[in-house]
């Protein structure tokens, strides 16, 4: 309990005395998931949206695996992107590893098939509805997509959220392409972990109640954009 | 692409056979309506017409185009309205056919107008009651010029009024020449828009009578008892 208390003491105390350094921490996790999941979503809900609309051979296949990388674990796809960026690796002319776009290219990776799952599952949904009646008007599969796309716009929101959330709070990934290299690469994630091994406790859970609470503002703010943009019951 | 020909069209789903060898001959500017008890197949072989479903057996003949014509439309029993404006619905058809956003949407605008919701044209459409959203659609159908419009009941869940605006458009689109053909349970609907009577049962064409002879003298037994168990 003495930990909790302490932990939670440390929380209060990093927000009201939070210096520069811990803001920095903040805005980099901010920024380096918000990118990878803009990054990730301009791909995952078009092909999540012609995966639901198209009839072609390999979509269940396709659908099966989509699902089953939605639990693709942090390590593995931080691995695989340390191995492409790497000096060595086929993209390291780039000199790409250990920055922060790097993190924000594991993380979109990570998020793609969440999010391609998920809107597969949004998109099709609306499209037993909308079907007979976007095929009668003449719109071809890429149209209807599309149309699914702008018409399920407040589902796939949470569906972004969802991408944000898992991306924002994963270690395994940043940790090992961005090095958690204090001042340039260090997240909140890899930070606790940092002080979890240090044996600073009560900072380290300090740190994440801070990212919970974070992750918590960004939901209700995205809530609240989604209830004044929709503007009525819908 | 008139006449529009079915030869011996039959559409089976899951094993259950749902029409059976329809023989059927759609000319130009004719008005259609189709009547029939629940679960003869009328539903299904205006979507068979219309190209939505492919025929399990023979086929739809277009005159003698090779492919299904676009110029066509449909109504449904509830129509689908886009999460956009009345005037985004209306003039969708059109951007889909290619038509650049900016005609289209005067396109839409000049119809609506015509038929007398120009007032809704900036409202969200999913927000309208379930007949002004009707009228909706058939102003999206008619925004397309179709040659042939198919309406499946379309005044089935709307009320009154709704459904005396919906009759006269569809008469005024008969009027400039647009072939109909229309699904619908209400009798006296059937009388005043009616050319001809398709009467279908249990997925069989039992006939297909000009309208004032079918209500007076149907000439199937089927059509018979259904005229007499019917309330007018």
């Amino acid at each position: 309990m003495d930990t909790l208390s302490a932990s939670f003491h440390a929380a209060v105390a990093l927000l009201l005395h939070g210096d520069d350094h811990l803001y920095g921490i903040v805005a980099l996790s901010l920024r380096v998931s918000f990118i990878a999941v803009v990054l990730a979503a301009a791909f995952a809900l078009p092909a999540g949206a012609l995966l639901a609309v198209g009839r072609f051979r390999g979509r269940r296949t396709l659908t099966v695996l989509l699902n089953g990388f939605m639990g693709l674990p942090a390590v593995v796809v931080g691995l695989t992107v340390y191995l492409l960026l790497s000096r060595a690796g086929p993209l390291g002319s780039f000199g790409l590893l250990f920055t922060p776009t790097a993190m924000s290219i594991a993380q979109a990776l990570l998020v793609f098939p969440l999010l391609a799952a998920l809107s597969r599952q949004v998109v099709e949904d609306a499209w037993s509805e909308y079907a007979e009646q976007l095929r009668s008007l003449g719109a071809s599969n890429l149209q209807a997509a599309w149309t699914l796309i702008a018409d399920t716009r407040w589902s796939l929101s949470t569906v972004l959220l969802a991408g944000f959330g898992r991306a924002i709070a994963e270690v395994g990934a940043v940790m090992i392409v961005g090095g958690n290299i204090d001042g340039v690469t260090r997240v909140m994630t890899t930070a606790i972990a940092l002080e979890t091994s240090k044996g600073d406790l009560p900072l380290a859970l300090g740190l994440g109640l801070v990212l919970l609470a974070l992750v918590l503002l960004v939901n209700a703010l995205a809530h609240g954009v989604r209830i004044w943009a929709a503007g009525g019951p819908r | 692409m008139f006449p529009l020909l079915l030869d011996g069209v039959g559409f089976a789903r899951a094993g259950n056979a749902i029409l059976h060898d329809v023989h059927l001959r759609i000319t130009e500017g004719s008005c259609t309506v189709i009547l029939g008890p629940n679960g003869a197949g009328k539903s299904v072989l205006m979507r068979v017409m219309h190209g939505l479903l492919a025929p399990t057996s023979g086929r739809v003949r277009w005159g003698d185009l090779a492919a299904p014509p676009s110029s066509q439309a449909m109504l449904f029993q509830r129509p689908v309205m886009l999460r956009r404006s009345v005037l985004g619905n209306v003039a969708y058809g059109l951007v889909v056919r290619g038509v650049p956003r900016r005609e289209a949407r005067r396109r839409a605008l000049d119809v609506l107008e015509a038929v007398g919701l120009r007032h809704l044209a900036e409202r969200p459409a999913r927000v309208l009651s379930g007949g002004e959203q009707q009228r909706v659609a058939l102003a999206r159908a008619a925004t397309l010029r179709p040659r042939i419009l198919f309406l499946d009941e379309p005044t089935a869940s709307v009320d009154p009024a709704a459904m005396r605006s919906i009759e006269a458009g569809i008469a005024a689109l008969h009027g400039a020449g647009t072939t109909v053909v229309m699904v619908t349970h209400h009798l006296g609907q059937a009388r005043r828009l009616a050319q001809d009577i398709l009467f279908l049962d249990n997925g069989r064409v039992s006939e297909c009578t000009p309208a004032p002879e079918f209500f007076q003298q149907p000439r199937s037994r089927a059509a018979a008892d259904f005229l007499k168990e019917e309330l007018p």
